[in-house]
This record gives C-alpha cells, structure tokens and sequence, in this order.
C-alpha cells in the first residue's frame, strides 16, 4: 500500500461553509435566496401535529365496532375540546345513554369501524428552524428549508455537549497547554464562547453556567466529569440535546490534552469576532462531529473559489498526532513508513510509520492506525 | 451471474463493508480446489469526506491486487471480468453493515408469541430490532405512537394473529402506524417499506389502514398456527427491501450493487447462514459470535433452531464505551492483572470510542481491551440465551413423568452441556496476537460446561464465505474448513461447584505419539495439554479421553460419572478448565490477581516476564 489513508478532523482559515437548514416536517420557508441572515434569524417554520390520543368508543359505549359511526356525533377533521361529548350510543327509547367524551383537544384524526377505536389528535405545535449561521440563503428547498452559506474560518472538534449557539470569541487560556480552571471564569465572559487550552475542569465549567458562558472550545475534559455533568455514564456517544446551558466542543480528546496550535492559533486570530458552534456529535455511522465556525465579512460569491481538497495520504514529513497510548496526544512529523508489518509490545503484527515528535527525544514507532493527519 | 455455471467459477472476490473497515478476500480455485489466496482492508468510506462506499471497496481490493499480483480494476477502476491467467475475477459478492446496517422496528399482538416471532425474522434477516410494539407491550397506545414516529426505522415488519384468527388487534396496531406516520431513516423521497407477515384474514382491512401511508408488501403469516413459526418468506421479504430501499440510499451503494453478481447481503445474515450450514452439514449444536466495533451478534444452533440475536450497543469501537457504561467499572476490572487509575481509564476507553480505528500498542492497552471484550460477549450472551428459547404460548403435551418437571414453556434453549462448538469472529478475536487469548476470551465469556470445541474465525470471513454459500456452496465450505477456520483445540470444564474441593478430575490421554499425557486438575486451576493440527490433513489431531469428574461434578455423563471420548486438538491445544460452574470470581484483589496471572501463564497467554513485573 502506497499510502495509508487516516481520516482527520478539518481545521481551516477559510472555506465555505454550507448548512442545510431542514424542518422536521413540511412547512413554510420564510426567506428567499440571496437574503443575508444572523444566527437568530428564523428561516422556516411548521407546525408539528399533536399527540395522538386512541380511544375505543365501542367499548366505551358498548356497541359493535361496525356500529360506531352511527353513535359518533363528529366527522373526521372535526375540532373537539378536551371534555367534549363525542359519541352517544343510542339505547332503548332513550333510557340508557352511554357517552363518550374527547380526552384532549384537537381534531377528530381517524374512525375504524374494524377496531371500533377513534383517533384524537391533540393541537399542533409551532417549530422554528433559525439561520444558526452569519451568512446567505444560498438554496430554497420549497416546503421544506434552506441552505445557508457563509466564508470563514471552520475548525471541527472530536466530541461535544450541547447544541447550537453562538457568541463572541475570547480567549480565556494563555496556551494550548493550560487549564481552563474556575478561578479563570469571570462575569466579564457572559455571553462569549471562550477558548481554553489542554482542559477544562468540572468547577470550570459548572461556573462558565453560572457566569453565562455561551460556549466552551478546549483540547480536553475528564470523562469522570463527563459523568458528574451528565449525570449518568454517557454510552453510546450521540448528543447534542443535552440542555445544560451551555455548548462545550472539545478538540483533541479525553483527559488532558493540548489544543493543536494550529487550531489554537486559528482561533486566537479571530478573537473578538463571532462565531457559531455545534456540540452534537454523533459517533455511529453517518458519523457528526461538533464544529465552530467564525463567519467573515464579504460576499461568498465574488471572493472565494472553493479550492479542491485533494486528501492525501500519510506521507514522509506529514505532520501527524498520536491518538493512542503510549504517545496519546503528542504532535510530530513521519520520519519513515516502512512497509513490512512490524511486531509491537502488544505482540500485534500492524503497518507502523516513524515519527519524531515536536518536544524532542528519539524517534517513535506507532502503528499507522494509531496517528491522525493533521490538516494543511 | 452472468450466464456463469459454478463449475467456471475460478477467481472470486468478496467484500464486507463493516461499520469501520472495509474487508476483501481473493480465492481461487488451485489444484482441485477451493482456497483463500490474500485479504486486503482499508477503512469504509461511507461517512463525509467520501460519502462514497466504493472507495474503501476500492482501497481494499487495490491491497488485494498488490499482495495478491492478480490484476483486478482496470485503469477506470472497474472489476476485470472474467478471470484469465492473472487478470480480472470470475465473480465479486459483497455483504455489508455501514452506514449502521439494517434497523427494524416490528410489531405484533403478544409480546412473548407473535411480537417476538417477528423479532425473530428480522434477526435472522440481520436487521438490528429498534424496538418491538406489542399490543400488551405496558405503553399507552399514544406512548407507542409518539415511538414509532420518533424511532424513524429503514422498515416495519407488522404481524399478529394466527391465520384465521381474530383481526382486530393486528389491525388497531396498523392503525396506530398510520396514526404515526413514520418517516424512513435514509432519505424523505419514499415511503416507509412495511411488511405485513400476520393473519391472512387482515389483510384487506390493513391495506385499507396503510395502504395509502407506507409502501406495503403483504407475505405469508409468521406464525400460522401457535405451534409453528414460518420466518423464511418474511426474512426474504427483508432482504429484498433492504436491496431496494436500504442499499439505494446509503452514499455509494447504488454504484456497489451494479457491481455485485448477487445481491448484498447484510453481514449478520451472512455470517447467520454460513454458522447454520456448518452446524447442520456436522449435526452439532454451535454457538458463534462476532464481536464488532458497534455491535456484537451471538448466532446458536440448539436441537436444530437457529437464532440470531443482536447486542447493538455492545462492541469494541463505537460502542465500548457502552459496554463499560453497561457492566461497570469493577466487572471490566476483574479481568485486569494490574491497578489502574479510573480516571485514566475512562479517559482512555472514551478516547477509544471517538477515535475507533486505533489499535493497542502496548500490552497493558492489549490487557484492558481484552477485558472489555470479555464483558461485552458476556452481555451479548445473556441476552441470546433470554431470546434463544422455545417457541411461548405453545400447550405442551404432558407425560405423567413431567407433571413434576413444571417448565411453562419459554425457557432457554441455549445448553452449554451440549454445546459441541464455538466459533468466535470479529476483530479482537481473529486479531489477537496470540490464539490462547482468543480461547480464553471466549472461555471466560462464555463459560463452556464438559467438553466443548473452540474456533476462531481466522481473519474474519464468514460474513463473505455465507454470501458465497448461496451462489457456490462448494467452495465457500472449503474455504471454511480449510482457511477460515482455525481449531484452537478443546476446553473441557467439569461442571458443578467446587465447594472447597481441592481437585475437580482426573484425565487420561493416550497422544498419537504412544505415549500418555494423565493427571488431576486441581480446583481453580487451569492448564493447557498440547495437541496439535494432523500436518497431513490440515485438521486437528484427536486422541483418545479418560476422563473422571470428581464426586458432584459433571462432564456431560451425569454427576461423577466417567467418560472416554476423543478429544481434538488445535493450535492451542487441551485447555483443562477446573474452575466449577457456575464460574465465581474471588473478591478479595490480591488473590484475584494471583490467580489471573497464574491462568494467563499456565496458558501462554501474555508475555510472562512483562505479565510478571505487572
């Protein structure tokens, strides 16, 4: 094999960036195409249908299945209110009334004369889907949503908390090798997504909430904290929901961890400006990462050119990350690829590179699984 | 296939498109017969930035090439067909479970009859069950709705009822379909696919209820009569649905299907068929699993009954995390010779998940990954046993012998005594770097009581050679016993508890050599007899057993009682197992961690002097 191919995570100045902004279910899309919009900026809104509520008039009012359209005292498509008579079987000479009476309010949804049972649907709710982007509606999809666009700077993360949000940037931790610690979170930072360096700990974050802190960006967190935060053992790793007043994206991984300099210089460079973060991360197939994107003024049409991403492979003098232990989180550049298997401690035959890493020391020997490219 | 006899089948390529990587193997027909030539792999593209199946097909099969030397994708990138001299193929198969497999929800009346019989078809056809409504499942009708449209499913398999029988409750549950309305999980552009496998007596009144809402296809009742269960028309139904619906929509796989000479199988359904064609061509009862990055699947044959089951959430990559979410902490750590700290540990097991192709490098990480698969096929297994059982609601006929025996039906058909065989595939079993590891991974996983053979599937192809079984049956057995297959040798584990017994048995073997191999097995100990691979036949030597459980203990002969039988090697050999069933692991951590070392240096199973400093 030529080359090996090592998915990484994509940290760039500038790109454009495209987001489909869907309904959940059809519905009216508010904006036009060319329309520039802000995050908060609604962009489509439908309203889901309510709860379904079965009742079994027939058995309620004692008739025969096939007999139920004659008690019901609705059509289908019918508006009831919760408490209202629905259905009245007809007895003899009128003594014996059985009644039967909407247990929400809504509609009349369905009659089955087979199961003698009546669907009540409940009032529906209003959903609104927002820009969530600084930028330009790009693509109208009628019914449905929009597409919007926007130039800037783009750095995924490996794992988040939290959903969409956004505020200014700021640089809270002098070095991607600092800890983002309690004492460092202050009132001045309500609002802001800060940026911190090798971790952020538990008091850190449970005061960031406090403060008002929209959002954090660090290199790593302590999954024992994960844990205390959630409250409970985060399995199977799908979030994004979490609705705990605040957005965290972590970059390089679990523990502590140093932000990429190139990720952390990224950001450092646009402090001051806007940007908008994600935390969901979905680790499964059709795998979502969280990301933060900090939109830059100008027209997304005239000043840029989408340059095509040829991804190459792991080459001799590409810089790489351990993603494993014994070198977890250490940054360095491929020295060799040998081509034979080669035997490790753990006795497992694995295509290997040579690396030497930024801090110094000899040259490391790492299975080509176990390192990441990192991007441009 | 072209118009191919299967006698012109000379070169053949297959493909798994796992979640993770992308697995081709190359056989060709040499010398009179079938045999595994090379395996090639590169991780599965089917996710941004390739959002493209076929490259990680292509990656692979370029592997295959440069290893191989055959020339397979011309310069277009397309499969060369036919095979001439050392260029093209004959035929290309493929199965696949990317892009999250195959998810089902089902439906039926009684939870424990017609529900879980469905459950079964879906298993069996490889599908992952989201989540099985019953109409005495203990939700409300609106619970179930607001499920089922949340739940966004690739299809529905709906039953109920026995043929003849009464409709109305098969068709309130289509009714609460209709009333959720579900969306299929790939895509807005079609209608969810819903199978209807209940009473044909409903049939019309449920094309009336979904007719109009979802793209129904109507199959014969999988449960006709409460005694029989019929699953093959619905599992057909479900795999020619996954094929249309499913494959089409998941990025590339509609340019993969127009290579493939059959139709894609999912990779549970395949590994399923080849496990069940082994068990009945042998007449044994075997247990196979395969443990894989997002999910662990247990297939068994007990009494001739196969079924399948599906831990989705218990695996080595995506999922591990869930695993040790699941068992906790200190049941992961009961298989660990050393301390560790726990906050480092999450840390590391969390960094596995979000990072899953990465391998272990050190043999502390080889360690502690062995432990979690340990847990993970345990929770795997339990959960087949709870679903491996007799067919519920069935009146059985009573002798006056059994009016004492007062079983109600249900109960597991799983039987670790008369277990002959198990098979273990997946990565951290075909990829240990030492077999012994494999053996004791599933030794300690499973529990095998008397004598039980084990096997690993070497290098992961049994999802390949069962889709070959279809087209060729010949050469995917070949394949299998030759290639895939490696003979790890034979646990025997006397059953019963120690209590305090000093020795568990006594055991004669008579070794091709002449000479004898005898002894005691103490209690908690467990040592390894060499027996090796016949180099003639490529299959495992047998000697001949005496074997002798102490009082109270049982190898398959009853309570104390003798046995002399022949015993298979492998390349592990005799694994002498005298640590009683059921299997108690002592609490106190210094003990425990003498005796784990002891087992892993008894049986070769880590490097000593580094197991030793630990």
């Amino acid at each position: 094999m030529a080359h090996a191919y090592t998915p990484g995570l994509k940290v760039t100045e500038k790109t454009l960036i495209k987001k489909k902004r869907i309904l959940p279910l059809k519905g009216e899309v508010v904006v036009k195409a060319g329309d520039k919009v802000n995050p908060e900026d609604v962009v489509a809104r439908t309203e889901l249908p309510g709860t379904v509520e079965p009742i079994n008039v027939a058995n309620i009012l004692g008739v025969p299945p096939e007999d139920i359209n004659e008690c019901l005292l609705k059509n289908v498509g019918d508006e009831i209110e919760k408490g209202e008579i629905i259905a009245k079987s007809k007895s003899f000479f009128g003594l014996f009334t059985s009644t039967c009476q909407a247990t929400i309010s809504g509609t009349i949804e369905n009659v089955s004369s087979i199961t003698g049972q009546v669907l009540l649907r409940g009032k529906p709710m209003p959903v609104e889907v927002k820009a969530y982007l600084k930028g330009e509606i790009t693509e109208i999809f009628p019914d449905e949503g929009v597409e919007v666009q926007t130039l800037g700077a783009f750095a995924q993360g490996i794992f988040g908390i939290g959903g969409e949000t956004h505020g200014e940037l700021k640089v809270v931790s002098p070095t991607t090798d600092s800890v983002l610690e309690e004492k460092d979170i202050t009132s001045e930072l309500r609002g802001k997504i800060i940026i911190g360096g090798s971790l952020v700990t538990a008091e850190a974050l449970r005061k960031a909430i406090q403060e008002g802190v929209k959002g954090i960006v660090v290199g790593g967190f302590d999954d024992k904290d994960l844990r205390d935060f959630l409250g409970y053992d985060l399995g199977v790793a799908i979030t994004g929901n979490e609705n705990k007043g605040i957005t965290l994206v972590v970059t390089e991984g679990f523990g502590k961890i140093n932000m990429a300099n190139h990720t952390y210089n990224l950001l450092k460079s646009k402090e001051g400006q806007l940007a908008c973060i994600n935390g969901a991360t979905q680790i499964r197939a059709g795998v979502i990462r969280p990301e933060v994107v900090i939109p830059a003024e100008g027209d997304i049409h005239t000043e840029f050119a989408e340059k095509k991403v040829i991804s190459k492979g792991v080459e001799i003098g590409s810089p790489i990350r351990a993603i494993r232990q014994p070198y977890f989180g250490r940054i360095g550049t491929v020295t060799a690829l040998p081509s034979a298997l080669q035997k490790l401690e753990s006795e497992s035959l694995a295509r290997v590179l040579e690396a030497q890493f930024e801090d110094g020391g000899p040259k490391a020997i790492i299975p080509r699984a176990n390192v990441e490219l990192l991007d441009e | 296939m072209k118009g191919l006899k299967p006698e012109d089948i000379k070169v053949i390529i297959a493909t798994d498109c796992g979640s993770t990587t992308t697995k081709a193997i190359l056989i060709e027909y040499q010398n009179g017969e079938y045999r595994l030539i090379v395996r090639g792999e590169a991780p599965t593209t089917v996710e941004t930035p390739f959002e493209d199946v076929t490259m990680g097909v292509l990656n692979a099969i370029a592997e295959v090439e440069e290893l191989s030397g055959r020339k397979i994708l011309d310069e277009n990138n397309k499969i060369i067909t036919p095979a001439k001299d050392k260029v093209g193929t004959d035929i290309y198969i493929s199965t696949s479970s990317a892009g999250g497999g195959l998810q089902m929800m089902v439906a039926g009346v009684v939870r424990s009859m017609t529900a879980e019989s469905a459950e079964r078809a879906a298993l069996g056809a490889g599908a992952i069950v989201m989540d099985v409504i019953a109409s005495n499942d203990k939700r409300l009708p609106h619970q179930q709705i607001e499920r089922i449209r949340h739940l966004r499913p690739d299809m529905i398999l709906l039953s109920g009822g026995i043929d003849g029988g009464t409709t109305t409750h098969v068709v309130e549950l289509a009714e609460l379909i209709s009333a959720a309305d579900p969306k299929p999980r790939l895509g807005s552009g079609y209608n969810l696919p819903v199978i209807y496998a209940g009473n044909n007596m409903a049939r019309d009144a449920i094309k009336e209820t979904l007719g109009d809402k979802v793209a129904l296809d109507i199959v014969d009742n999988i449960r006709p009569v409460l005694e029989r269960e019929n699953l093959l028309p619905a599992r057909e139904k479900i795999h020619d649905l996954f094929m249309e619906h499913v494959m089409a929509q998941a990025p590339g796989y509609a340019k993969l299907m127009s290579w493939t000479d059959t139709p894609i199988m999912p990779t549970p359904g395949a590994v399923g068929l080849i496990i069940k064609t082994i068990a009945d061509q042998e007449g044994i009862e075997a247990v196979g699993v395969d443990i894989g990055g997002a999910t662990t699947d247990v297939f068994s044959v007990f009494q001739g009954v196969f079924n399948r089951t599906v831990s989705a959430n218990l695996g080595m990559s995506y999922s591990v995390s869930n695993v040790f979410a699941e068992t906790g902490l200190p049941n992961v750590m009961r298989w660990v010779p050393f301390e560790m700290d726990e906050r480092d540990l999450r840390n590391r097991i969390k960094n596995k998940m979000i990072r899953p192709t990465t391998i272990p490098q050190t043999l502390k990480e080889l360690i502690l990954e062995q432990a979690i698969a340990k847990e993970a096929l345990r929770l795997a297994f339990i959960q087949h046993k709870n679903f491996a059982t007799v067919l519920k609601g069935v009146q059985q006929q009573r002798t006056i012998a059994d009016a004492f025996d007062q079983t109600t039906g249900g109960q597991t058909l799983v039987d670790m005594m008369s277990l002959d065989m198990l098979i273990g595939s997946g990565g951290v079993l075909s990829h240990a770097p030492r077999r012994q590891q494999a053996a004791l991974m599933l030794i300690d996983a499973f529990l095998p009581e008397g004598i039980t053979r084990i096997a690993v599937d070497s290098i992961f192809m049994m999802p390949q050679l069962g889709v070959l079984s279809t087209i060729h049956e010949k050469a995917a057995t070949e394949v299998f016993n030759k290639d895939c297959l490696i003979h790890l040798g034979t646990c025997i584990a006397p059953s019963g508890e120690l209590k305090g017994a000093k020795e568990v048995m006594n055991y004669k073997f008579e070794m091709p050599d002449g000479k004898v191999e005898e002894g005691t097995l103490g209690a908690g100990e467990m040592k390894v007899i060499k027996l090796g691979i016949d180099e003639k036949t490529a299959l495992p030597t047998k000697v001949k057993a005496h074997l002798n459980p102490h009082k109270g203990l049982d190898l398959g002969n009853g309570k104390g009682n003798k046995i002399e039988t022949e015993i298979s090697g492998g390349v592990v050999g005799i694994i002498l197992d005298g640590r009683g069933r059921p299997f108690k692991l002592t609490e106190d951590k210094s003990l425990r961690v003498k005796k784990l070392k002891e087992w892993m240096i008894n049986l070769n199973i880590y490097d000593k002097e580094k197991l030793e400093s630990y």
